[in-house]
């Protein structure tokens, strides 16, 4: 039976937060080791990388990682420091319509390569 | 423990001190705040950095504008507070798995990660600064 008392999201979330964690710091370490290759030192290198299959895959798995792990984080300050219910409210939509569309323009960009 | 009378609540003086910026918190308290702090200043990034990746990846001359507008001062200096913010909350949020994980609970241990957070995400900015500014 479901339980009635709380929202049970805590933990979960709090899961989710640390595998998102997990996938952007291994990006993180992809992109840090392409950037000592020299990736950036020319347009044709730099379009090419992101280019690759591999790397189109990774860097919007990325950004819906950071998407998800960002709302979590935010969200939490809000509950932190925010206590009005309507203004909470009112952050927590507007956190999470601008995260979708960051998360759409991300795959916009990936998608035109 | 000496009898109160009893119509009279107990009112004892304890210390209260909670000014914030008044006590001197310890290095991990200091690493953690600015977890929040890098990762709510990364959050108000987010359009100007994906602006700025679609740029790069639009077209030869598009690549060119995003390396001249990271040279300009006034995109330049902000761009080195969001990569130090990156950095930190990159290596504060490694040292918070690890605590997850049970390691480096110890009172020295902790403090000894604080301060390689710290060192290691400032040590970092300036390595890629100095990269950026084509020092070596």
């Amino acid at each position: 039976m479901r339980t009635t008392t709380g929202a049970h999201y805590g933990l979960s979330d709090w899961i989710v937060q640390r595998i998102t964690a997990v996938v952007m710091a291994i990006y993180t370490l992809i992109i840090m080791v392409a950037l000592l290759c020299g990736v950036a030192s020319s347009y044709e290198r730099w379009h090419a990388f992101f280019s690759l299959g591999l790397m189109q895959f990774l860097s919007f798995l990325f950004a819906v990682c950071l998407c998800y792990h960002a709302w979590i984080g935010i969200r939490d300050i809000w509950m932190d420091y925010v206590k009005p219910v309507w203004v909470r409210l009112a952050l927590h939509s507007l956190t999470v319509l601008a995260l979708l569309g960051y998360a759409d323009w991300c795959l916009e960009i990936l998608w035109r390569l | 423990m000496a009898a109160s009378p009893s119509n009279q609540p107990i009112r004892r003086s304890r210390p209260k001190f909670l000014d914030l910026l008044a006590i001197r918190q310890p290095l991990a308290a200091i690493v953690s705040i600015l977890h929040r702090i890098s990762g709510a200043l990364l959050f108000l990034a987010l359009p100007a950095l994906i602006a700025m990746f679609g740029l790069s990846l639009e077209s030869p001359a598009g690549f060119e504008r995003a390396g001249q507008l990271m040279l300009q001062p006034m995109i330049g200096i902000p761009l080195f507070g969001l990569a130090w913010a990156y950095l930190h909350h990159f290596c504060a949020g490694i040292r918070f798995l690890l605590l997850d994980m049970h390691i480096g609970l110890d009172k020295v241990g902790a403090r000894r990660s604080a301060v390689a957070v710290l060192a290691i995400s400032l040590g970092l900015t300036a390595l890629l600064a100095a990269k950026l500014l084509e020092v070596f």
